[in-house]
């Protein structure tokens, strides 16, 4: 994936400094988990209940992106198709959810498996088939590089929309509501703070093992293979399965957050699944700052709300949208972490 | 200047209401208003704020947002308007993927929903809910009543054709339901399809002596124009979705002779239709659509059931809502046991209108006191 | 299913497939010597339809329109390299794929303010309204046949300018090593920005040809936009050669697939469910030839060059 100008992009990975709590970075850091976490349970206080599901979404969509991010930013793998990793985790939750709900079996064949209303058991689901999902889809598209790879992502993810679309059995176009948020053992669900905190709990672990992964000997290599592939390969590393395993588990990432995504909003459909959906996913990775580990969540926050507050003011508010982001790339090319707290070290 | 005029109005609304008194009604709003398919929004919220300005009233404030045609929006919004703004009442949704994901929480929690378009078969069957409204058709009424129509007609071996998506498949069903003949063949296109050069060739190519499609919006403007250019000679018949005031003046020439079943026609006679016609004309500069007229229709309800009761007073609202005591601009109206309107459903012919542009004209009903199937799997 | 219906079926893959391929050339080109990623192609095709739609309806010849919409295509094309995409050169893909992406939006609602939502009026000529008859005695009309004509036309002009004249030495010059260009004493910068209104222009001739038979609307160039990427990635990304060849079999077996695919299911299976299933299989069946090809050749049927 040599197309990733290195000059001119971050350069995350092994090499990256520690950030302290006294550093700029360490603080702004600090400050946006922190703000994702006290603000709504503040606005929960105060009775706010559409802040705190706004957060849930905020949290969500910054979780799929960190699972993107993973591929897009540490491994210079550019996917345009990761809605359908997203979507086919609401999928399973939205499935599993109506079978469990109707209480018929899920397959009949070779076994009978009945719908599950728990959410450990969709989660574990949702990761699974994502893992296997992506692990096809990663065979073949990682054969590619460069704008090939971009688009035979992006092919897959359409396969996967279209065939969601027009498959009678769960709804088609018109999508699968969930009527009851499925449960976890010994929490309340429904509640909207308890939801959140449950994603929050997600978005956490999702950047923990990415940064955990990130520092590792795999983290190492797969910097390695994304900076220079022949090095790689001289020191006798393939960087194919490298590639395969960081591309697999950053799906696993954006399943999760899809599963959590459909509870969240008590409804799974094909628009999980479309190409804008995973256009809007780079647009959050590279707004927050490509390969930064709290990129997403910044991203995540503010196209969220800019979503939010100009959709309130015009209707025509997606071209101010457009023209916000163009400001963005144009003029801020290291996204808003970028930009709020500086460069990279080792840049 | 009316850009900048409705761009100050969508500021006003949505920042007025901090002024809100305790007595007021809040009506929250959510329709497509950008992207594919907006003018369909438009004119519902044209029809819908028409009925409201007219009624003059001062103590209702209606609540306007975009859903971009996004089911995951409408329901961020959906949400916004009942958690935060705490609306009494909401509407406006077009398509029917929307409504799946907005209406059946909504509903749950307490919110009245009154749809001014979509009307998918589980919201009037197995999913119905009582504060849960159509006010304007269930999905397979137009297409149903297309069935009975040209069997009426002597029509014996009709080719039939939609977007291979539950709302087209819904349609042919429907339309099966009413013809009870046999059709040629059913031919299912791709959603967002643009080219149907594949399709005319094979409707050609078979016996069928006419054509049924449902290609809602720019689908439908596509395949007309093909259709045309195509010289294939067989009546078409469709459903109002594919041939209203907008989408049949940019087909042109190529719409005149198809025949299509609607709710409500614009040469209807009767007074409610007259005043909004004309105050419609007068207020936006252009026809009405079906779209405006239900939206019409569905504030003209509201406004009905807030002469009985506050929505705060759930029950005796709900009561109000189910008594349909208004006068709709598409004759007579009444609700069925699951919500849903019981209605004649007419048959217009595109023609060639005064100033040369394609109009629609009144033929006459298709089926007169049309209901739903699903009506029989409500609980409610 | 008639051998006359299957060469009829093949001629409307073809006229498919040329309208593709207006689409893709730009595409290719653009990616071949600039190295850009552009979402926004599809708006160009938008911006060409509108206008010719605006200044037929206004002057009644459609030919004037026709004009118009290249032109205005060309003119945006060129702004837009102006402002925006020179800055875009030396940035990541990533970069591109989001600025781009922001153009798409910039235009859909620009568009819309200026036009409103409503979609647009646009026919073919009368002139053109006839038919042509078909070996088997089918009718075809002749505007298709004009679009294909078209087509075939602008893959030679393209074919004779890139290897005969001063322009297409450099483009190729630019496609195989950009630095070196420059160092020749070519203008690169005015190079660019003529190669990329070049592309607009052939986007917005698909646009004004195409919308005469399609809906004039707000985002009409998306869908057209995935199938060109489609194209150009199967036929090798920066060879006009591949996006020719690509196109038409992209639009021959799209074509044939809607038709034919749901007849295959019939013969062993309940009508409505095979119909259901052929048309959902139908539709993601360039998809599915696009994986394929890619598994095999990684990049593309005609690869230029990565």
């Amino acid at each position: 994936m040599t197309n990733l100008d290195s000059s001119s992009t971050a350069e995350p990975g092994v090499a990256q400094h520690r950030a302290r709590w006294h550093d700029r970075k360490g603080l702004v850091q600090i400050a946006l988990l922190a703000g994702l976490l006290l603000v709504p349970i503040g606005l929960h206080l105060l009775g706010h209940v559409y802040y705190v599901n706004l957060a849930s979404k905020v949290t969500l969509i910054a979780m799929a992106a960190v699972g993107l991010n993973l591929a897009i930013g540490y491994g210079g793998m550019v996917s345009f198709g990761h809605a359908a990793y997203f979507g086919l985790g609401g999928y399973v939750a939205g499935i599993s959810a109506y079978h469990a709900f109707d209480a018929t079996a899920l397959i009949t064949w070779p076994v009978s498996i009945p719908g599950s209303d728990n959410m450990l058991v969709i989660w574990l689901a949702a990761i699974v088939l994502c893992g296997l999902l992506a692990l096809a889809i990663g065979a073949i598209s990682l054969r590619t590089t460069g704008v090939y790879f971009i688009m035979i992502t992006l092919a897959f993810a359409q396969m996967v929309y279209y065939f969601a679309n027009s498959w009678p059995s769960y709804g088609g176009e018109d999508g699968l509501p969930i009527y009851l948020r499925n449960g976890l053992p010994g929490l309340d669900t429904n509640d909207a703070l308890t939801f959140f905190l449950i994603s929050f709990a997600g978005l956490v672990l999702a950047m923990a093992i990415t940064s955990r992964l990130m520092k590792s000997r795999f983290g190492a290599a797969l910097t390695m293979a994304r900076l220079n592939d022949t090095r790689l390969a001289t020191a006798g590393i393939n960087p194919y399965p490298i590639r395969l395993a960081a591309f697999v588990i950053s799906a696993m990432i954006t399943g999760l957050a899809g599963a959590l995504y459909a509870d969240l909003n008590g409804f799974v459909s094909p628009s999980m699944l479309s190409w804008h959906f995973s256009g809007e996913l780079m647009v959050i990775v590279i707004l927050g700052g490509v390969g930064r580990l709290y990129g997403p969540l910044a991203g995540a926050v503010l196209f969220v709300m800019m979503e939010t507050l100009l959709g309130g003011l015009t209707e025509y508010w997606q071209l101010f949208l457009g023209l916000l982001l163009l400001v963005v790339v144009l003029f801020a090319k290291h996204g808003v972490m970028g930009w709020l707290a500086g460069r990279e070290h080792d840049e | 200047m009316n850009n900048i005029a409705r761009l100050g109005l969508g500021l006003l609304l949505s920042s007025s209401l901090a002024t809100a008194h305790a007595e007021d009604v809040k009506i929250g709003m959510i329709t497509t208003l950008s992207g594919g398919g907006s003018h369909l929004g438009v004119d519902v919220r044209d029809g819908f704020m028409l009925a409201m300005e007219q009624a003059g009233r001062d103590d209702i404030e209606v609540l306007i947002q975009d859903d971009a045609r996004r089911p995951d929006l409408a329901r961020t919004l959906s949400n916004e308007f009942m958690q935060r703004d705490e609306v009494d009442i909401m509407t406006g949704i077009i398509w029917s993927n929307l409504a799946m994901a907005v209406v059946p929480a909504a509903v749950r929690q307490g919110t009245f929903y009154l749809s001014p378009n979509a009307g998918p078969s589980d919201l009037a069957g197995r999913m119905c809910h009582e504060n849960y409204f159509n006010v304007a058709y269930q999905n397979d009424n137009l297409h149903g009543a297309m069935g009975a129509y040209m069997r009426e007609q002597g029509y014996e071996n009709p080719i039939i054709m939609a977007p291979n998506y539950p709302a087209g498949t819904d349609a042919l069903a429907g339309f099966k339901h009413l013809f009870e003949g046999e059709v040629v063949d059913e031919l299912y296109t791709q959603i967002g399809q643009t080219d149907y050069a594949a399709e005319i060739a094979q409707i050609r190519d078979s016996d069928a002596d006419s054509l049924f499609f449902f290609l809602p919006g720019g689908m439908g403007i596509s395949f007309m124009k093909q259709w045309d250019n195509s010289g294939v000679d067989m009546p078409v018949f469709g459903a109002a979705f594919s041939f209203d005031e907008i989408l049949i003046k940019a087909v042109g020439s190529a719409s005149i002779g198809a025949m299509n079943t609607s709710l409500w026609a614009y040469d209807l006679d009767n007074e409610a239709n007259h005043a909004f016609v004309e105050g419609f004309q007068s207020a936006y500069e252009r026809m009405p659509t079906l779209y405006a007229a239900q939206g019409y229709d569905t504030a003209n309800l509201i406004l009905s059931a807030l002469e009985k009761a506050h929505p705060s007073d759930k029950d005796a609202f709900r009561e109000a809502l189910r008594e349909a005591d208004f006068d709709s601009v598409r004759g007579e109206f009444r609700f069925g046991p699951n919500h849903h309107p019981i209605q004649d459903i007419y048959v217009r012919e595109v023609v060639e209108g005064d100033d040369g542009e394609p109009t629609n004209r009144l033929v006459g009903v298709a089926v007169e006191d049309i209901q739903d199937v699903y009506h029989t799997q409500c609980e409610m | 299913m008639s051998v006359t219906l299957l060469i009829e079926q093949l001629i409307n893959g073809l006229q498919l497939g040329t309208m593709l391929f207006l689409m893709a050339s730009g595409l290719t080109l653009v990616f071949g010597v600039m190295g850009l990623i552009n979402l926004a192609h599809g708006s160009f095709y938008m911006v060409g339809a509108y206008a010719t739609a605006v200044v037929s309806a206004a002057s009644g010849s459609f030919l004037l329109g026709l004009a118009a919409g290249v032109i205005a295509a060309a003119a945006t094309g060129a702004l837009v390299e102006l402002i925006v995409i020179r800055r875009l050169y030396h940035r990541p893909h990533l970069d591109q794929v989001l600025a781009t992406f922001a153009l798409i939006l910039i235009f859909s609602e620009g568009t819309r303010w200026l036009f409103g939502s409503s979609p647009l009026w646009l026919n073919p000529p009368e002139w053109l309204n006839g038919f042509a008859t078909l070996p088997g005695g089918a009718r075809y009309p002749i505007y298709r046949l004009v679009i294909i004509g078209v087509g075939i036309a602008v893959a030679i002009a393209l074919y004779v300018v890139i290897s005969r004249t001063r322009l297409g030495m450099r483009i190729r010059a630019g496609e195989s090593d950009r630095e070196m260009i420059g160092a020749l004493g070519v203008n690169i910068a005015k190079l660019y920005t003529l190669v990329f209104a070049m592309g607009a222009a052939l986007a917005g001739l698909a646009g004004a040809m195409v919308g005469a038979l399609q809906s004039v609307q707000v985002g009409m160039g998306e869908p057209v936009l995935i199938l060109a990427f489609v194209v150009i990635v199967i036929g090798g990304i920066g060879s006009i050669k591949g996006a020719l060849f690509g196109a038409i079999l992209v639009g021959v077996v799209d074509t044939l697939g809607r038709v034919y695919l749901p007849a295959l299911f019939n013969n062993f299976m309940p009508a409505s469910e095979a119909t259901a299933i052929g048309a959902a299989l139908a539709a993601m069946l360039i998809y599915i030839l696009m994986a394929v090809i890619l598994a095999f050749k990684p990049k593309g049927l005609f690869a230029a060059h990565d």
